[in-house]
């Protein structure tokens, strides 16, 4: 399947309120939710279900659903879940059952900022928030170009279908043999491509800066999010412990 | 009437690295607001010929665009000067949004922010795409994708477009689209292309390529007819 139809980047294409939010503010909320969560210890369940509550108003908001969203954000329990599984064979029950808790509810997090605003809306907001230039157009270049990249593999294996590569009884290591040289044609096709992106570039005028435009200035409305947001997160973070 | 041609390239010859030889001495003029198709084979030349016009290739020979030497000292009037459009806009269109790639030209030009906006969204509307501002280039179809890598060329404000191959992965009624478009346009165009009904539809000259010389100039039936250069 081509990441055409990604479903997060399909998502992330919608109007509801919650899309409509000003980038910035919503990663800048984030980041608080993120950090109070990351910081809870011990790991209570009323805070945890609060944590979870803000989740589901982000979410109801945002009309996404409900089914897909909360079935992506386990991507994560298959890592955190096998260091909670040893520390609960060790005895450590509390720790392993915060373990999943937080991986889970800061995977929804990360998930509802992804799923309701566009790619370049994010990088937008990363460069508010001041994340090294360099590192952006990293994952500017990585997310424009994944995609064709990606296309490209999804024809190669087309190709090779056609030709009967799955119909085949091929040993483990003629398959290794076409995957390796598909790869290497992968490879030389993008090398192929960067230098093209490079032409392109140097055509208009490219002298080794790339100049990105300024933001719109934010709503009032984006702040009152922003603020109601985290004012909601650092009360559930700081209410039982103060 | 002594009109001076916007391109004039003398004796340019070129090889690789491997030592491939690619241009053995082209000689070439265009003037204002002339279309002319390069025409020839795979690997005839036409597409490093080009590469040659603002800078991007520099072999042997003299080019001169708009009365400036294409040399090291000149490259940024000259790209402002030579607007390319490559086969595949994928490889244009980089930046995360529709508009910011069309003002990416106009900011290496210098231009404010502001002024940089307004050449591109005047650029997009030319090109029939203003809509598209704020959408990422991965969410366009082909036609869109070309509208607006020509966009991008042309909200740097060129005297010359070179377009090539500029039909690829279009279907006909986008290539039908880009035709009335670029007919519309004032500039002098180079168009590298094989598909014959778009050149005609667009060019009265055309100068074929062959093993890297230009073995024939002149209006583009006679040469189409020549060299066999039909279906």
């Amino acid at each position: 399947m081509s990441l055409k139809y990604a479903v997060i980047d399909r998502w992330s294409q919608g109007q509801s309120v919650f899309h409509r939010l000003d980038a910035r503010m919503k990663m800048t909320a984030l980041l608080v939710y993120l950090l109070s969560i990351a910081t809870l210890k011990p790991v209570r369940a009323p805070e945890m279900i609060a944590f979870g509550v803000l989740i589901l108003i982000g979410m109801t908001l945002s009309a996404l659903p409900i089914g897909g969203f909360l079935l992506r954000g386990a991507v994560v329990l298959p890592f955190t879940g096998t260091f909670a599984a040893i520390s609960a064979f060790g005895g450590q029950t509390d720790f392993a059952v915060g373990l999943v808790a937080k991986s889970y509810l800061s995977a929804l997090g990360v998930l509802l900022l992804a799923a309701t605003t566009p790619m370049p809306a994010l990088l937008h907001a990363a460069q508010w928030l001041k994340v090294p230039r360099v590192l952006l157009l990293v994952i500017q270049f990585l997310y424009r170009y994944l995609f064709i990249l990606v296309e490209q593999a999804g024809r190669m294996r087309q190709a090779a279908l056609c030709r009967g590569s799955a119909l085949s009884k091929r040993s483990r290591g003629e398959r290794m043999s076409s995957a390796a040289g598909m790869l290497s044609v992968l490879f030389a096709r993008s090398y192929e491509r960067a230098e093209g992106i490079q032409r392109a570039m140097l055509s208009r005028g490219f002298h080794g800066q790339i100049p990105l435009l300024t933001n719109p200035a934010a709503r009032l409305k984006d702040w009152a999010f922003a603020l109601c947001a985290v004012a909601a997160t650092l009360a559930i973070r700081l209410g039982g412990r103060l | 009437m002594n009109i001076l041609p916007v391109i004039d390239a003398q004796q340019v010859r070129y090889s690789y690295s491997d030592g491939t030889s690619a241009l053995n001495g082209i000689d070439f003029h265009l003037y204002p607001g002339e279309t002319v198709a390069l025409l020839g084979r795979n690997g005839s030349g036409k597409t490093t010929f080009v590469l040659h016009l603002n800078g991007l290739l520099q072999g042997e020979g003299t080019i001169q665009v708009c009365g400036m030497a294409v040399c090291r000292q000149n490259l940024a009037a000259i790209r402002a000067k030579v607007g390319m459009v490559f086969q595949d806009s994928d490889e244009q269109l980089f930046m995360p949004t529709v508009l910011e790639d069309v003002a990416f030209g106009p900011r290496n030009l210098g231009l404010g922010v502001d002024h940089a906006v307004q050449r591109a969204r005047e650029a997009l509307s030319q090109t029939g795409v203003a809509d598209l501002a704020g959408r990422a280039p991965y969410h366009l179809s082909a036609g869109e994708k070309r509208r607006v890598a020509l966009a991008g060329v042309l909200a740097m404000s060129p005297e010359v477009l070179v377009l090539d191959e500029p039909t690829t992965f279009l279907d006909p009624p986008a290539e039908r689209e880009l035709i009335r478009l670029l007919k519309s346009l004032p500039q002098a165009k180079i168009v590298v292309t094989h598909d014959m009904p778009f050149a005609r539809a667009l060019a009265t000259r055309a100068v074929f390529f062959e093993k890297g010389r230009v073995v024939a100039n002149g209006p583009i039936e006679e040469i189409a007819s020549r060299f066999h250069w039909e279906i």
